[in-house]
């Protein structure tokens, strides 16, 4: 088994003293942000990225990932204690997971959430580790024509299983591919949408954009609700995790398909958010105790957690293979690679085996190391929560200020998160999806760059991504994702047992 | 986006009239990345397509999807409901006015002097806190930074005239 082999040569790649040290400090910075409103894991690692161009790019990677897999378990913290959900993703775990902190079953319920992350990341994470060489390996015959074709399929998947108004997907992606075009095309040399200003001239960073859209807007948001935070208290020990582990294998049908949702829903990038309802609706749907959902059962917690872990570990493996992202952390993460100086892609899995393979180790590891970490310090990250919003909200702001600003020591930068910040604010209150728009602004010039030389090797005949049964069939299904929601639309309906109102991807 | 009438229960702005606003703008954003596109040539070059082929139909894309939103919110009639109401919106003004005061004046006197004001005034006037509460955190988070950043991580900072009299 060439994985197996290969996995262990991660293994000693990763486990050095150094790498370890980074892991522990990612994923409790990773907790950290996932817990506090206005951070997240897409803009937690961007503000941290600045700081990272200095490290050797596998210890820092294996630091940024490990934050974003802190990023996740934490977002479950607030929503059951808090009934706050953290992150988009863990919306649907408050259904279930606040009415059992209500009933003082807090301990049972993080013990579950924490645990069932865990087991979807892990599904995922093997996953990945068999089917990336695989893909890499493959994907190394495409030629621009079906890299088109699969970022093409990536954007139609956003708009057929993101869920929401199709309209406004669309509308708010094809917002970031003309701030992508913005600046120096690259090809020409031509200026284009730059209307004789200078700071334009450098075009839109989605690394601004993802501070503004998601750090900003959310505390705006926050703002308006005025944040009364009232927490259940958390008590977790030995003996509630081992009970509540006990209990766990008998929801294995739940997260089996949970683990199955989210892997499938992270690689064709509908994203770890209508993964988790998706999940949630079918397990309510299947399960023999599907009444009893909404009032506290732990399936119900078990279900959508499963599906947000694997889908945010499984939306590396398009982002490592192919260089598409799967959610838009990968994205930041993408980016990351591109200023470490890696070409993300096929080649990767060629000519960086060290890097590779020892930041698929170290998901293994940061899997467990932050299993261990969170359900120990469950109480710290609760008693941070109680810090009131009029302290902990400047100081978010201040901190996504020095985060735009040290992209490219530019205040113009800093100017522009705030006018994203605004964007995002009015966006998420008028259900226009933003994680669309941050792909497109990361993927804009490549999908650009792909169909540019696909019409010239076709001479401008569309019917390139035709040519071929493989091209022909990556675009065939993205056309029927894109046509999904019209095939689907009374099943989505039973799916989702609650107006999803709350749905952001 | 301004919700600043807030008189009687009918004041604001609906949601429906912020709907149909942002898809106009969106709008009007997609004509002025059609017109750019066509102006630096959107067709088919000597050498292949011109720069300004991709985004113009990405123009126009995003002119018909945001089309279809608006035309939309336009027929579709809902009950009349308030996109924020003005004791939220006032907290949101609270939050932002400060917030681009805050950025605004960095360029001048540096982040560390600008962000230590800026913890101050919100957690005094809007927080209430006593000033012993209020002064810890207002001078340790700069302080905090200053290490974190310009010691630790070697990444400079903006900064002022405070900085320059202390040597830095």
């Amino acid at each position: 088994m060439e994985a197996i082999d290969a996995l262990f040569h991660g293994f000693s790649v990763a486990l050095t003293g150094q790498n370890i040290i980074f892991m522990f400090i990612g994923i409790l910075l990773g907790v950290l942000i996932g817990v506090l409103p206005g951070l997240g894991g897409a803009n937690g690692v961007a503000i941290l990225l600045p700081l990272t161009f200095s490290m050797p790019p596998t210890s820092a990677i294996i630091m940024l990932s490990c934050l974003y897999w802190g990023a996740l378990f934490g977002g479950a913290i607030t929503s059951i204690l808090f009934n706050i959900p953290g992150e988009p993703w863990s919306v649907a775990t408050t259904f279930d997971g606040y009415p059992l902190a209500r009933k003082g079953k807090a301990g049972e319920a993080l013990t579950a959430a924490f645990t069932s992350s865990f087991v979807g990341a892990l599904v995922a994470v093997i996953v990945l580790t068999f089917l990336a060489p695989a893909v890499a390996k493959f994907s190394l015959r495409f030629g621009p024509p079906e890299f088109f074709a699969v970022q093409l399929l990536t954007f139609c998947s956003f708009v057929g299983l993101g869920g929401g108004s199709p309209w406004k997907t669309v509308a708010s992606m094809m917002i970031g591919f003309a701030l992508a075009a913005v600046g120096l095309d690259t090809v020409t040399g031509q200026l284009r949408m730059t209307f004789g200003t200078e700071q334009l001239l450098r075009g839109f960073d989605f690394l601004i954009a993802v501070i503004g859209l998601f750090g900003i807007g959310e505390i705006l948001l926050t703002m308006e609700e005025g944040l009364s935070f009232k927490g259940e208290p958390a008590k977790i020990n030995a003996r509630v995790v081992l009970d509540t582990w006990k209990e766990l294998p008998k929801y294995w049908v739940t997260s089996l398909r949970g683990a199955f949702i989210g892997c499938w829903m992270g690689i064709t990038p509908g994203g770890a958010t209508p993964a988790s309802f998706m999940s949630y609706g079918l397990a309510k749907r299947f399960s023999r105790n599907g009444a009893k959902f909404g009032t506290g059962h732990i399936e119900g917690v078990v279900a959508p957690e499963t599906a947000a872990h694997a889908a945010g570990t499984s939306a590396l493996l398009p982002m490592l293979t192919l260089g598409i992202p799967g959610s838009p952390t990968a994205a930041v993460l993408l980016g990351g690679l591109l200023i470490w100086g890696l070409q993300p892609g096929p080649m990767l899995f060629v000519e960086q085996k060290d890097f590779v393979w020892g930041l698929i180790a170290s998901m293994y590891l940061g899997n467990v190391v932050g299993l261990i970490i969170v359900l120990t310090t469950v109480p710290w990250w609760a008693a941070i929560l109680k810090i009131p919003f009029s302290i902990i909200g400047p100081i978010i702001v201040v901190i996504c200020a020095v985060g735009a600003y040290t992209v490219h020591n530019a205040f113009f930068d800093v100017a522009l998160m705030l006018m994203f910040g605004v964007v995002g604010y009015v966006f998420k209150k008028l259900d226009y999806p933003l994680a669309p728009m941050v792909l497109a602004l990361v993927l804009g010039d490549m999908a650009e760059a792909s169909f540019r030389q696909s019409m010239i090797l076709s001479d401008g005949s569309v019917a390139i991504f035709w040519s071929n049964g493989l091209v022909g069939g990556i675009c065939a299904l993205a056309i029927f994702v894109l046509f999904w929601p019209l095939v689907s639309e009374g099943i989505r309906r039973i799916f989702r047992p609650r107006p999803a109102g709350a749905a952001q991807t | 986006m301004d919700g600043t009438e807030q008189k009687d229960e009918r004041g604001g702005v609906s949601v429906r009239a912020l709907e149909i606003f942002v898809a106009a703008l969106i709008m009007a954003l997609a004509t002025l990345v059609m017109y750019d596109s066509w102006l630096i040539g959107a067709r088919w070059g000597a050498d292949g397509p011109q720069s300004g082929y991709f985004p113009f139909y990405i123009g126009v894309l995003m002119f018909a999807s945001s089309a279809i939103v608006f035309v939309r919110a336009l027929v579709v009639r809902v009950v009349r409901r308030r996109f924020v109401e003005p004791q939220q919106f006032r907290s949101v003004l609270m939050l932002l006015v400060p917030s681009i005061v805050y950025v605004a004046v960095t360029a001048y006197i540096g982040i560390y002097v600008a962000s230590a004001l800026y913890l101050t005034y919100f957690m005094r006037l809007l927080g209430r806190y006593r000033w012993i509460v209020v002064l810890p955190i207002a001078i340790g988070v700069p302080v905090a930074m200053f290490f974190v950043f310009e010691i630790w991580f070697l990444v400079p900072l903006p900064k002022g005239p405070l900085e320059d009299w202390l040597g830095y």
